[in-house]
């Protein structure tokens, strides 16, 4: 069995009378050591699915086990206990204000009832893991939130761990910044074995870090599987949405007189090959090239074209065989590129 | 005019005053302070809502608030009474002042408690903290410059509300301007006594100010 496992889970909040159902019937894996992304338009009900892995939110109907564990039989001092087992980094960083950094790091395993001279010995193994060894005495007010967010970081592991969530951790962050976090996590991920689970709104943070990805559209599953695939051919409409970053338009009408549109997806092999002048060279039909783009997809990258058919159909198709013959993910676009 | 009988008196004043304001302050905490917390836990949005308990809590509160510190003190005589043995006196005086501070006390902790932000406590439970730790350990943490600053106000409160105690014989700085000043006319003793009691309001205030600033690490 999975690390984690979330069957038929659903949560519906009652707000004034109204019922919102936040998440319908999400079933999803997670396995020991994976980095996995939960990716979902803000009020697609991600966060709450985060928060019912250990359990702040109690779902309404099914289940979420942890290790086999299930999270409904626990009484609440066995939750407690659990849920150090579990560690978790937020969007805005919730570190303790009024305690300087060391103590902000010993504050869970002085929870955890840990001796205060073992929790500190600890806590400065922890800092030299996130690179703030200089920083013991800092209070948060006088960190960066790149520096913050590696605060909370060192305080979510100091309990050993086997699993850390992190909602929304970079979503407050500069690009450099959210890289630095990003490449810190994977570190995590690798020299500790932890299971990682990120909550993000950014397909970018998805691509360059995690290994599966989830993709939560409206309090459902939309699309689940490992990155590089869905990357190469998104299935559902939110995946594809998230990955082109606009909207797809179904607005036939407007481009009926518009050629076929298809994207393209180059993998490792393909990069090294100029396979767009050998196509033009061979069917001697120029292509549009509506959009070209380079993406890093879990440490390799990944080029991903839009290119607008010739009108004949079966050049058309003739260029799509070649495409695929040459080892690229080819699929149809709809969008305005 | 100030002989050394009157200078005694004023001395005697400033001792009873102290011992009032500081007294109730300390006794309205030990009952305040507690009531404070329960409101907040007990809150909608607290730790463990109980609308029966907060709406208990939030009544009382309310009724005696609402009720003008004279009449209170005047109320509270027979149970004054009961407890010290005597309805006059700095001793006596405590009674209802702490009556009117508990109240009082609980909302300022409860408002300071709002305050701390709901991503650390949902940070803590994610911990596995309980709701004790969750208490003791980050609301009490997070809020005491807030905590602080109305155990401040609420002392310069008493110290006011000591002053008006003066009116039934409670003892102290403003018992000596009602005396002298009002049933005497002697108006430059009166104006000694505000003079003092304005001072020592000034020295608690830019003392908890001071304190304040120095206890709190948000912003440097």
């Amino acid at each position: 069995m999975s690390e984690i496992e979330i069957k038929n889970l659903t949560k519906i909040f009652e707000i004034k009378g109204h019922t919102v159902k936040a998440l319908d019937d999400i079933t999803l894996s997670i396995e020991k050591g994976d980095i996995f992304g939960i990716i979902g338009m803000s009020g697609a009900g991600k966060s709450t699915l985060v928060r019912s892995v250990n359990f702040l939110e109690k779902p309404t109907f099914g289940s979420v086990y942890i290790d086999d564990t299930d999270l409904s039989t626990l009484s609440e001092r066995e939750l407690r206990k659990k849920r150090r087992e579990i560690g978790m980094i937020f969007q805005n960083f919730n570190l303790l204000e009024q305690k300087n950094v060391l103590d902000n790091i010993c504050f869970p395993l002085e929870i955890a009832g840990t001796k205060k001279k073992d929790a500190r010995v600890r806590a400065k193994e922890l800092l030299k893991t996130v690179n703030l060894e200089d920083k013991e005495k800092a209070y948060p007010s006088q960190l960066s939130g790149g520096q913050k967010q590696r605060v909370a970081i060192a305080r979510a592991l100091a309990t050993n761990p086997s699993i850390l969530l992190c909602d929304e951790a970079t979503s407050a962050l500069d690009p450099q910044t959210t890289d630095s976090i990003l490449k810190l996590l994977k570190e995590i991920n690798e020299t500790l074995g932890i299971t990682i689970v990120i909550i993000t709104h950014q397909m970018s943070v998805v691509t360059q870090v995690c290994k599966h990805v989830a993709i939560i559209d409206n309090g459902q599953l939309a699309e689940t599987g490992a990155v590089d695939e869905i990357f190469e051919s998104p299935s559902s409409d939110a995946a594809k949405e998230l990955i082109s970053g606009k909207e797809i338009s179904f607005t036939p009408l407007k481009s009926l007189d518009t050629k076929r549109k298809i994207r393209i997806v180059f993998k490792e092999n393909s990069a090294y090959e100029p396979v767009i002048s050998n196509m033009i060279l061979k069917f001697k039909t120029p292509v549009n090239i509506l959009k070209a783009d380079t993406r890093n997809v879990g440490g390799t990258a990944r080029g991903e074209m839009i290119l607008a058919l010739p009108e004949d159909k079966e050049v058309s198709e003739e260029i799509i065989n070649y495409l695929k013959e040459n080892g690229l993910a080819v699929a149809d676009y709809e969008g305005e590129a | 005019m100030f002989d050394s009988k009157v200078i005694g008196m004023i001395i005697e004043g400033i001792r009873d005053t102290l011992y009032m304001t500081l007294g109730s302050t300390f006794i309205g905490y030990a009952l305040g302070l507690p009531l404070g917390i329960l409101l907040y836990v007990t809150s909608d949005k607290g730790l463990r809502p109980n609308k029966v308990i907060y709406g208990i809590g939030d009544f009382i509160c309310n009724i005696i608030r609402s009720i003008p510190f004279l009449i209170l003190l005047i109320l509270l005589i027979p149970f004054t009474r009961l407890i010290v043995g005597k309805s006059y006196g700095s001793t006596a005086t405590i009674v209802p002042l702490v009556i009117c501070a508990a109240p009082y006390i609980a909302r300022v902790v409860e408002s300071s408690l709002k305050e701390v932000d709901s991503g650390v406590i949902e940070a803590a439970k994610a911990m596995g903290a309980s709701n004790i730790q969750i208490i003791f350990k980050v609301l009490l943490v997070e809020a005491k410059t807030s905590l602080f600053t109305g155990f401040t106000i609420t002392t310069g409160l008493l110290l006011g509300y000591s002053a008006m105690s003066g009116t039934v014989g409670g003892g102290g700085l403003g018992d000596i301007a009602v005396r002298y000043g009002y049933y005497r006319w002697q108006t430059d003793i009166m104006i000694v006594t505000v003079a003092l009691l304005i001072i020592i309001f000034q020295i608690i205030q830019n003392l908890g100010t001071f304190v304040a600033g120095r206890i709190d690490h948000r912003k440097r």
